[in-house]
């Protein structure tokens, strides 16, 4: 800066002038705005207002409640646990190593079945699900080995195939779909006797979001080199196979697999009945038992649930809604009374600081 | 230039030769003052007017260029940088940086190191810019024109200041700054003298008086300087301003130079036409640069407690880190193996069951980054953003600009602007901040008789409160204005205290003025009372050759003002000469014609501290010989003869009143001498004057002791030390306030304590602690002992005061009572001294206000100093002189007035402003709002980011602590970005509780501030509690609402994808709703920001989720596809904001409804008088929403009315006992 000094010293007499002819008043100008006096709302919490907003959140929450608790009711939702249940039929009592053996041999007969019964009518679609729980679908290592942009069909760079580790490759060919959450999908399968109208059908189509279907997966990728279809011999840890002839975009059951659930209890759609069951039926399901939670001691379940405009039966909104709801009401009653009891008249100037601090006798001064 | 000679050897006059002496005598004996002796070396050597020599080592000095800023272009990169890393955030964040450049990150660096560079930019830009403007401010400075001599074209010519070299001879008009340290060749005065003004150096207002060496008075023309050459050899630059050694070679004489000869930089020539002088220490190397100290770097309060709370959320974040870790480590090594669908075999570093502690470390490395939100980076950027708007409008406000010099205010630096609402002790000086260094001649007593109808501010609003007519008093009615203007003090008080017509003279009275004095009973009394003021001075007039107006030249303005009113009386003093006053004079005999007398002036008297009077025998032209003595009241009393005290009684009454209302007084008296005895006298007197030793002073008072006796009073004058205009109704308002004001002056304790009276800091009827070193035992040490024991008695003098004092004021039973501590320089040395400073400010805060007098520039710092660190609250000094800014410095906060010349004060202060009433704005209405803006967007910082950091901890702990959020990469980074960061600057840049003429109607709301309420760490834990309720309650019930069950109509389910797309809809609503609810003032901008905010992230997810799904990944459609059809969503996102803002509502309705705040009420209050027809119901309402004080106008006032009814109830009294005795 020292530098810019010396060479104004060079002008000649007088130049430096040039910087102070600044005879523009240096006045602000007036605006509302700069002077900060914008008009604007400055509400106060009178009494009034405090009370009647309780209240009206009160009023507008119940109903609210209500109406939600009640579609939550309309849902006829059944769930039969399995992993148990299907093994006790091979190996009653079994150990933790005896079922982790068990479900690894792949000679091993895995199939079972379970019923379940229909208490109330359940209105097509009946909605088909499975539901896991202690299975860490949202663990890093697992939510990141994927690639999407091999799931789109586009071109695989290496590093996105770097994403997919471990199952990336296979012999120095790139696994398609790679990663560890197409390895590990799930592979139960489920048939369904009514007793009543006889076999179901399990429409499998329309389960995933359909923008996976149209845009995330391409429609004529094939699977390839995908290592659970060469499973040979001895015992298999991954998860299903895939059709090597059908293109990715097809398979439902894997698009809904690859939308990671976000907690380790989760329920993913397997397919859906299109036809109302009665009150009073049984189903029999027939569960081709493949998939090894017994490693990790997870559950496995099958659900069945019509929905309501809701979704499912969930009565936790409906209840949380009510609570407030009456939290509010609660609190406006109680504030009423109390403001009742002992009113405090706006703008009371003994409720200032400096007035309770017992200044009593300087105030006879000033009056 | 006109060469104007004046013929006056003003040596010869006797008062100015003592004046030289004493002076050069309570330089060296006053101590506290540049500290120390300076020449510690002995090595410069100046060739004057000899600038060739100059061009080669060792002779190459310092260039007049003079920078006060803190960098220059190299050493702004490195301490700039290094300031910023004295933050704690700062140095965490970069940590976070450099983290993010391993592979452990779980988002890309840039977006770690992109904020970071930001704010610290910004941060360095501003400190760029603020330097950017010290750097114009020292341009102009160094771009001042000097006359400088130039060889060469053998003639004066122009030359900025910043090219003044070493050896240059340069000339000094009147009323100019000097530009360098010079050495004083002659002046326009034949004598080589002349006057000057140190204020910026020390505050003195007084004139001091150089002189040049006998050997170079001669040199006093352009044209001698051709021939002109010497040698100077001096000491090296070093601070001390009182001294100087050295010596001239001239003529082939070398001759000592001492401080005498010294015109210091930043010094201003006064009544003197022009010096010659030659350029000694230019540059950094004079003394006044030489006492300058580096600009240091202030943090506000509420930023020093945000690094604490930054610590505290570290170790949050150290201990959910270190937690998390641990639960993952030992997680990952007992479960992990078992989850084979992780492939645990194949796996890295980062989830190695067989490494458990390595995937700990590496986990815990993450966690740090990944909960950085708990840490905002964003904050700060947001920060400095909003200081950077609250500065704009500082500067934009229209009540604080200042139309006679066009300045508006102006803020330095943008760090401390909450820290203006915090402030709890002002330290304030005097001359040019409260006063304007003007004195006015008010009124005056003669006789008896109380003239003068000129009304101070106190009084009249004292005669309003009795219901007397104010124009009455006044008796004129071009006032009418300043009643209105005080009426509603909010108002700017520009109008009120019109500039007097004539300067130094303010007296309205009918009886005297224009000859019609000659009617009153008591002429000849009123005569020599008019006399006195136009002879017994040390006055010079002068003659303007165009218009034949005479105005003087006076020491100090008050004296001028006498001659001035002498004048005004028609009693012209219009010419001095070696011993005679020359006085154009009515001449009463026949009460017509004006004469030309000739006084001749036998022996002058002079005044010093000690005397406190002056005195002069003079004799009248037609023969008899008189003593005129004029002095402090207490001691003319003293020395009145028995018949002289006739009027003492009524005298002394108007003294009193004219005290109270801040006036100077001094008495006049007379004595009429006997021939015999005045020649015995003079004997003596002469004899004294000739002696020569140190005891030559003792014995000369002695002398004038003999003779100042048995006199007779005439009356007494009262000269207004003219406030600057508002200060008192300002002073007022900062005592309700609750800011407890301490005046440090340089001046004399009379003076301060007459300015504390105007200012109404001071009243009848408040206890006065004076602690001063000026009794009987320090007297008698200082004229036996040595030093140590001068000292030792001092120190015992002084702790016996203060411990007396205390004892006063806390043994006090009476609560009402006021004190004030009055200490003066002198025993300041003492007081401020370690072992009895605390004592000292122990006392002083107990008092409702202090005036320290005669304190130099160093002991105002230390003052200062020991206010910041003794009591722990923020300090405010404010001043306008050089003197001031080692205050201005050291204070937490330092204002310099603008209005005036000299920038010294201004550019080292923090904020300027044009005039000190501006204060009440700055403090009141901007720092009342940035210390709330400030606090409460700091506060909903911390709520907003723990509410978001939260919900990654328990979404994260969801996931086995593998690292992974629910959030996508972009909701994260963009979280404090874009969706929350608008509304929370809003807050901080547009939030008020109350406008801004409220906040000066009720100034007592300002308390909240130095209390902090705002800021204090139950505030800040309930907000950061709320932040975790907040966080919980959004977790909580996202999760649980989306837990297994069928999301949709069409059954599907959540995933990941919906539930943190979900999940942070939820918290973007939360936030903004809090806002919107914690907000108090609602204009376009906040619904626009606010709602915009919230639609903003609709806007973006939608366009973000179309575009493909390997860039938009988790939100690939999912706002089209699941959020928006969905009515859970919906619900939801009317749940979750109320159910979060719950307890917040919850608590502030209760708290408005039954403990409601200052600031509620006064929202109340103002809310209500919208509706009141009647403004009378809320003047009363008013009042009692007013803080009482002991110190102010209000207090003054009051006190003075209660004062006024009692005497006028017992008058009453009086008069009807006589008359019933009658």
């Amino acid at each position: 800066m020292s530098i810019n000094g010396a060479s104004t010293s060079e002008n000649p007499l007088g130049g430096g002038d040039s910087i102070i002819p600044k005879k523009q008043s240096r006045k602000p100008k007036y605006t509302k705005f700069t002077q900060q006096e914008l008009p604007a709302c400055k509400p106060l919490l009178t009494p009034a207002w405090v009370i009647g907003t309780f209240m009206l959140v009160g009023v507008i929450f119940i109903p609210i409640g209500l109406v939600t608790l009640l579609a939550s009711h309309s849902v006829v939702e059944i769930i039969s646990q399995y992993e148990t249940a299907c093994l006790d039929q091979y190996i009653p009592g079994a150990s933790k190593a005896q079922k982790v053996n068990y479900i690894q041999d792949i000679n091993t007969a895995k199939s079972c079945n379970v019923t379940m019964n229909i208490n109330k009518k359940m209105k097509q679609p009946v909605y088909i699900y499975y539901e896991l729980d202690n299975f860490f679908q949202n663990h890093r290592r697992y939510v990141k080995s994927r690639s999407d942009e091999q799931l789109r069909g586009g071109k695989v760079s290496s590093s996105d195939l770097d994403l997919c580790a471990p199952e990336a490759q296979v012999n120095n060919l790139p696994i398609v779909p790679c990663g560890l959450i197409a390895w590990s999908l799930f592979n139960d399968t489920y048939t369904f006797v009514s007793r009543s109208n006889g076999p179901l059908t399990v429409n499998k189509k329309g389960i995933a979001w359909n923008s996976d279907v149209k845009y995330k997966f391409s429609s004529t990728l094939l699977p390839s080199n995908f290592p659970n279809n060469n499973v040979s011999g001895g015992s298999t840890i991954g998860g299903g196979s895939l059709d090597p002839s059908s293109p990715l975009a097809l398979d439902e059951d894997l698009i809904v697999w690859m939308r990671t659930a976000a907690l380790p209890s989760f329920r993913k759609l397997w397919g859906k009945i299109e036809i109302d069951l009665e009150a009073g039926d049984t189903i029999t399901v027939d569960i081709t038992n493949l998939y090894n939670t017994y490693s990790f001691g997870g559950k496995k379940k099958v659900v069945l649930s019509t929905t309501s405009w809701l979704g499912g039966k969930n009565d936790f909104l409906g209840f949380a809604y009510l609570t407030i709801g009456c939290l509010c009401m609660l609190l406006a009653l109680l504030f009423f009374i109390v403001h009742w009891r002992n009113p405090r008249p706006l703008g009371d100037t003994s409720y200032l600081s400096w007035n309770k601090k017992g200044n009593a006798s300087g105030e006879n001064v000033l009056q | 230039m006109a060469q104007k000679r004046n013929g006056l050897r003003l040596s010869k006059m006797l008062s100015f030769t003592d004046c030289i002496k004493a002076q050069g005598a309570s330089v060296n004996g006053g101590g506290g003052g540049g500290g120390g002796g300076g020449a510690e070396g002995f090595s410069r050597v100046v060739f004057c007017n000899q600038l060739q020599r100059h061009t080669k080592p060792p002779y190459i000095y310092q260039s007049n260029y003079v920078s006060t800023t803190k960098y220059n272009l190299l050493s702004f990169f490195p301490k700039a940088l290094y300031e910023q890393f004295r933050r704690v955030a700062n140095l965490y964040f970069l940590l976070a940086a450099a983290i993010s450049l391993t592979p452990a990150t779980p988002y890309s660096p840039l977006s770690l190191i992109a904020p970071l560079t930001f704010v610290i930019g910004v941060s360095m830009a501003k400190e760029g810019i603020e330097d950017w403007h010290r750097f114009l401010q020292d341009k102009e400075i160094n771009a001042r024109i000097v006359m400088v001599y130039v060889s060469k074209e053998a003639q004066f010519e122009e030359t900025k200041w910043q090219d003044v070299k070493v050896g240059n001879v340069v000339r000094v008009e009147r009323d100019k700054f000097f530009p360098s340290d010079l050495l004083m060749l002659s002046s326009s005065y034949l004598d080589g003298v002349c006057y000057v003004e140190t204020m910026n150096l020390d505050g003195e207002t007084n004139l001091k008086l150089k002189k040049s060496l006998e050997c170079t008075v001669e040199c006093d023309e352009d044209a001698k300087f051709a021939s002109f050459s010497a040698e100077v050899k001096c000491e090296d630059p070093n601070p001390s301003l009182y001294t100087f050694i050295g010596n001239m070679e001239y003529g082939g004489e070398v001759l000592p130079i001492g401080p005498q000869q010294i015109l210091l930089r930043d010094s201003k020539l006064r009544n003197t036409q022009y010096v010659f002088g030659v350029a000694i220490f230019t540059g950094h190397d004079t003394k006044v640069m030489q006492n300058a100290t580096d600009a240091p770097s202030k943090r506000s309060g509420i930023e020093k407690k945000m690094d604490s709370v930054i610590y505290f959320l570290f170790n949050v974040l150290l201990l959910i880190a270190t937690g998390g870790s641990v639960v993952f480590g030992i997680r990952t090594k007992n479960d992990s193996p078992m989850w084979w669908y992780l492939q645990p075999d194949t796996t890295t570093h980062y989830y190695n069951p067989k490494k458990p502690a390595m995937v700990g470390i590496l986990h815990f490395v993450t966690a740090l980054i990944l909960y950085g939100y708990l840490i905002p980076i964003s904050l700060y950027v947001s920060i400095e953003i909003v200081k950077l708007l609250q500065v704009w409008f500082i500067n934009n406000d229209l009540k604080m600009y200042h139309d006679e010099t066009d300045k508006p205010a102006s803020a330095r630096t943008s760090n401390l602007n909450e820290e203006l609402g915090q402030v709890d002790t002002i330290l304030s000086d005097k001359t040019g901040t409260l006063t304007c260094n003007q004195m006015d001649f008010l009124k005056c007593s003669i006789a008896g008789v109380a003239y003068g109808r000129g009304v101070t501010e106190v009084e009249k609003a004292i005669a309003r409160k009795l219901g007397q007519d104010v124009s009455s008093l006044e008796g004129a009615s071009e006032d009418d204005s300043n009643n209105n203007n005080n009426n509603n003090n909010n108002k700017g008080f520009g109008k009120s205290n019109k500039q007097p017509k004539i300067k130094g003279f303010n007296f309205k009275d009918a009886r005297l003025m224009n000859g019609q004095w000659l009617k009153q009973p008591n002429s000849e009394k009123i005569e020599l009372f008019f006399r006195i003021l136009a002879i017994c001075h040390t006055s010079i007039p002068e003659r303007d050759e165009a218009t034949g107006k005479i105005s003087y030249e006076a020491e100090s303005p008050d004296e001028a003002s006498f001659v001035v009113a002498a004048r005004e009386f028609g009693f012209e003093f219009i010419k001095r000469t070696q011993n005679s006053i020359f006085v154009k004079e009515r001449n009463r005999a026949s009460g017509k014609g004006i004469v030309e007398r000739e006084y001749k002036i036998l022996n002058l008297l002079e005044f010093n501290s000690t005397r406190k009077r002056m005195s002069c025998v003079v004799r009248f032209p037609d023969g008899p010989l008189m003593l005129m003595c004029k002095g402090a009241d207490s001691i003319i009393y003293e020395r009145l003869s028995k018949i002289g005290k006739v009027y003492w009684e009524t005298t002394k009454m108007h003294l009193a009143k004219y005290g109270d209302a801040g006036l100077r007084t001094l008495a006049l008296a007379y004595r009429v001498l006997e021939e015999a005895e005045y020649a015995e006298w003079n004997d003596v007197f002469h004899t004294a004057k000739t002696t020569i030793g140190h005891d030559r002073d003792a014995l000369l008072d002695a002398a004038s002791d003999l003779i100042e006796k048995d006199l007779t009073l005439v009356g007494a004058t009262a000269v207004e030390d003219k406030l600057q205009i508002g200060v008192p109704e300002c002073i007022d308002k900062l005592a309700q306030a609750g800011l407890k004001i301490w005046v440090l002056t340089g001046d004399k304790q009379e003076t301060a304590i007459n300015i504390g009276f105007a200012c109404s800091l001071l009243r009848q009827g408040m206890k006065q602690i004076i602690i001063s070193l000026e009794n009987s035992d320090v007297k008698a040490a200082e004229e036996f002992g040595d030093k140590a024991s001068i000292a030792k008695v001092s120190v015992d003098s002084i702790t016996h005061q203060l411990a007396q004092g205390f004892e006063l004021v806390t043994k006090d039973s009476d609560e009402d009572a006021a004190y004030a501590l009055i200490i003066d320089g002198k025993a300041l040395i003492y007081a401020l001294a370690d072992d009895m400073k605390d004592l000292f400010l122990r006392l002083a805060v107990l008092c409702a206000s202090v005036v320290c007098c005669r304190v130099s520039p160093k002991q105002k710092a230390l003052i200062t100093r020991l206010v910041k660190v003794g009591t722990r609250k923020a300090t405010l000094g404010i001043g306008d002189g050089a003197n001031d800014v080692g205050m201005i410095q050291e204070a937490d906060i330092g204002i310099g007035i603008s209005g005036v010349e000299g920038m010294q004060a201004v550019m080292a202060s923090d904020f300027a402003i044009a005039q000190f009433r501006y204060l009440e704005t700055l403090l009141m209405v901007h720092g009342h709002w940035c210390y709330k803006r400030i606090s409460l967007m700091v506060c909903y910082f911390f709520y907003k980011n723990i509410t978001f950091g939260l919900t990654i901890f328990y979404y994260e702990a969801c996931t086995n602590f593998s690292g992974q959020t629910g959030y996508n990469d972009w909701y994260m980074s963009l979280f404090n970005v874009v969706f929350t960061s608008l509304p929370v600057m809003v807050l901080g840049i547009f939030e008020q509780d109350v406008a801004s003429n409220v906040c000066s109607e009720f100034p007592a709301l300002y308390q909240q501030g130095p209390h902090n309420l705002f800021f204090r760490w139950s505030r800040i834990l309930g907000w950061m509690l709320n932040g975790v309720y907040s966080s919980l309650v959004v977790f909580a019930i996202v999760t649980i609402a989306l837990k297994l069950e069928a999301y949709d109509i069409k059954g599907h389910n959540a995933g990941m994808d919906v539930l943190g797309a979900t999940m942070y809809s939820c918290i973007v609503g939360v936030v903004n709703f809090q806002l919107f609810m914690t907000l108090s003032y609602y204009t376009w901008i906040q619904h626009v920001v606010i709602w915009g905010s919230i639609s903003f992230w609709y806007v973006f997810l939608a366009v973000y989720g179309s575009l493909p799904s390997t860039f938009s990944t988790t939100a690939y459609k999912v706002l089209a596809e699941a959020l928006a059809p969905a009515p859970i969503y919906w619900l939801l996102i009317l749940l979750v904001p109320l159910t979060c803002i719950f307890p917040y509502a919850t608590f502030q309705s209760y708290r408005r409804m039954f403990r409601p705040m200052d600031h509620h009420l006064i929202q109340e209050i103002r809310h209500l008088r919208k509706h009141v027809k009647e403004p009378e119901e809320y003047k009363h309402q008013n009042k009692q929403a007013v803080r009482k004080t002991s110190i102010g106008f209000t207090a003054h006032v009051d006190a003075r009315v209660s004062l006024e009814r009692k005497a006028s109830r017992l008058s009453r009294m009086d008069t009807s006992i006589t008359n019933s005795n009658k």
